[in-house]
């Protein structure tokens, strides 16, 4: 009999394993990279879809890996914010894959980079089940290790150079993070997610507490590139590939970084009002820091690269509001940053196929030599530049709604300066890289292979009409879900054990 | 409390190692003693005055064992090190094939 929870394992093992036979036999039978990357991906995509349903249906799923019952054994946990994260991150990963399918042909072995790819999926698809702590250290490092090899993919200079910088600052922030669980497994002597917030509860919050969200605060920021810790991203986001700058700045710093610190912060030690404070503060600085860095840039990618840090800000400031509809805007503005995002550095993937640049200075007059191109790209750049009708907009004005309402007035002005420097910096690279006239290295360019064209048009469609999710049937099957999951706040152990 | 103390110091040790060291391999280092002083600190937590293996046995009460979970968990966290460590080294010899030096103020190709 198949029962509901035998859905959760299936996130980790479809990677897994995939990885595993493609570094297996991948060498020798040139085709089969390709065909298993794209159809795991596609299964992950399917069962994450399911996952949705059945929380719908049966609500809250617990799964007992080996059959050691929680606390005792390791749990996984599916829930609403759970099923949100999975969708966010196996959509995106399957139409990248669908576009590394073309662009990686420009790199020789393949298959590493696949096995490489769903080694990092493995991760990122376990740091979101996983209901334990150090089994969520494991994850974490796994994703992050294969990251790095993965930013050193082209063993070029200034990729090994990224590489080794990225490298360098994630393992200090690993080590940071280890020593908060080390000092949350001292004081509650267990490791299971829903068993400490319920010790918590009853030993309530001494300074050891202070202690070890400090600590959170400095890995999983240094890993979600919150400003203070940010000097990493652009270097190692445009080093990487296309498809992986999409990755890395789409969804792994999202899982990493924002999810681990929502899931840690609101479900296991509490969300108190300091915290909610210092994450809306750090929001907001790296929102301003990362669009004024990003405006002056020439290089594509390394421009994309500061809006990423730039929008992870509305994340954290909507999520550190902390009312259910701050909330809101900050996890639909993750999903919707995830796809816009990932389309611009995979626009920037199929110019750099075609002319082999980044630089924003040769380029010019694209928009007739690459249509398809040059259309999605029109329509990610109004996306995350906050133009009605497409996702981004409603993210953001929830977000500065949710500031108006918990009367944060500066905040909510700063978000909207925010924005327009968004716009500015966007228009520039239109104008260059699109709208001038066409220069030398232009002039032969051409459009891009089939898969990568079909890959951009689906994050495109993605992108105009993921604004839908906010209607309200809709909105209460999926975000709503997820919203509930975070505010239930520490009643998340209530929850995990009547679960079982 | 003494042991705890020289933890910190291990650990300050490899953050400064980390930050000021301009050698490649010598930041690799710094960083292999940061994690190991991290996994000193979790070894230490199970450790108890007197303390016995926790192994059960029909002659000996269930008194002052040592708590094993750490020690699992310590394993796992050094074999982490480990593959982190490896990829950096790997990625120290192919910069010193592409640049010809180990010191990280001669390989600044990236800025902005």
């Amino acid at each position: 009999m198949i029962r509901p929870y035998d859905i959760i394992p299936f996130f980790v093992i479809i990677p897994l394993g995939g990885a595993f036979i493609i570094s297996l036999i991948g060498k020798k039978v040139k085709w089969f990279p390709d065909v298993a990357g794209t159809f795991a991906t596609l299964a992950l995509m399917i069962i994450s879809v399911l996952s949705v349903w059945i929380v719908n249906k049966y609500g809250m799923q617990v799964y007992n890996v080996g059959g050691w019952k929680i606390p005792l054994g390791i749990g996984m946990v599916l829930d609403g914010f759970t099923c949100f994260m999975l969708v966010t991150v196996n959509l995106v990963a399957f139409l990248i894959t669908l576009f590394s399918v073309n662009y990686m042909n420009r790199y020789t072995s393949k298959w590493l980079f696949y096995a490489l790819f769903l080694l990092m999926l493995t991760g990122m698809n376990g740091v979101i089940v996983t209901g334990d702590m150090f089994n969520l250290f494991v994850f974490l490092e796994i994703a992050s290790v294969s990251s790095f090899a993965l930013v050193a993919f082209g063993t070029e200079k200034y990729e090994l150079e990224a590489a080794f910088k990225y490298a360098i600052m994630s393992s200090v922030g690993s080590a940071f993070i280890l020593l908060g669980i080390i000092f949350l497994y001292s004081y509650t002597s267990t490791l299971n997610m829903a068993d400490m917030a319920g010790v918590l509860m009853q030993k309530g919050q001494g300074n050891i507490i202070l202690l070890v969200s400090v600590l959170f605060l400095m890995g999983f920021g240094l890993k979600a590139a919150l400003v203070p810790f940010h000097a990493w991203l652009p270097d190692a986001h445009p080093s990487a590939p296309a498809p992986i700058s999409a990755m890395l700045s789409g969804i792994l710093i999202k899982t990493l970084g924002i999810y681990t610190l929502c899931r840690l912060f609101f479900n296991v030690l509490g969300a108190t009002q300091p915290i909610l404070s210092i994450l809306m503060f750090m929001g907001i600085l790296s929102m301003l820091a990362g669009v004024f860095l990003a405006i002056g840039q020439w290089d594509f990618k390394r421009l994309l690269a500061y809006h990423s840090i730039s929008q992870i800000g509305y994340v954290v400031l909507g999520i550190g509001i902390g009312t259910p509809l701050g909330i809101l805007g900050g996890l639909f503005h993750l999903f919707n940053h995830s796809i816009f995002k990932s389309l611009l550095f995979l626009n920037s993937g199929a110019i750099e196929y075609a002319i082999e640049t980044r630089d924003l200075k040769l380029m010019g007059g694209l928009s007739e030599k690459m249509p398809i191109t040059s259309k999605t790209s029109l329509i990610a750049s109004l996306s995350i530049a906050g133009i009605p009708p497409f996702n981004g907009f409603w993210s953001k004005l929830i977000i500065i709604a949710a500031c108006v309402q918990a009367e944060h007035y500066i905040y909510a002005a700063l978000a909207i300066v925010g924005s327009i420097l968004t716009l500015a910096s966007f228009m520039k690279v239109q104008k260059y890289a699109f709208y001038e006239k066409v220069q030398e290295l232009t002039a032969k360019a051409k459009e891009a292979p089939v898969f990568m064209c079909v890959s951009m048009i689906l994050f495109a469609i993605l992108c105009a009409f993921t604004g839908l999710l906010l209607a309200p049937t809709v909105k209460g099957l999926f975000l709503d879900l997820s919203v509930k999951a975070l505010t239930v706040g520490t009643g998340y152990a209530r929850l995990v054990f009547g679960a079982l | 409390m003494i042991l705890y103390l020289l933890c910190l110091v291990l650990f300050s040790l490899g953050i400064y190692c980390t930050v000021r060291k301009r050698n490649i391999i010598k930041i690799i280092v710094g960083i292999m003693i940061l994690e190991y002083s991290v996994n000193l600190f979790f070894a230490l937590i199970a450790y108890k005055e007197n303390g016995r293996a926790p192994i059960y046995s029909e002659t000996q009460d269930i008194l002052n064992m040592v708590d094993p979970l750490p020690h699992a968990l310590v394993l796992t966290a050094i074999v982490i090190g480990l593959a982190t460590t490896a990829l950096l080294v790997a990625i120290a010899i192919k910069i010193y094939e592409k640049y010809g030096t180990f010191d990280i103020t001669k390989i600044r190709e990236l800025r902005g």
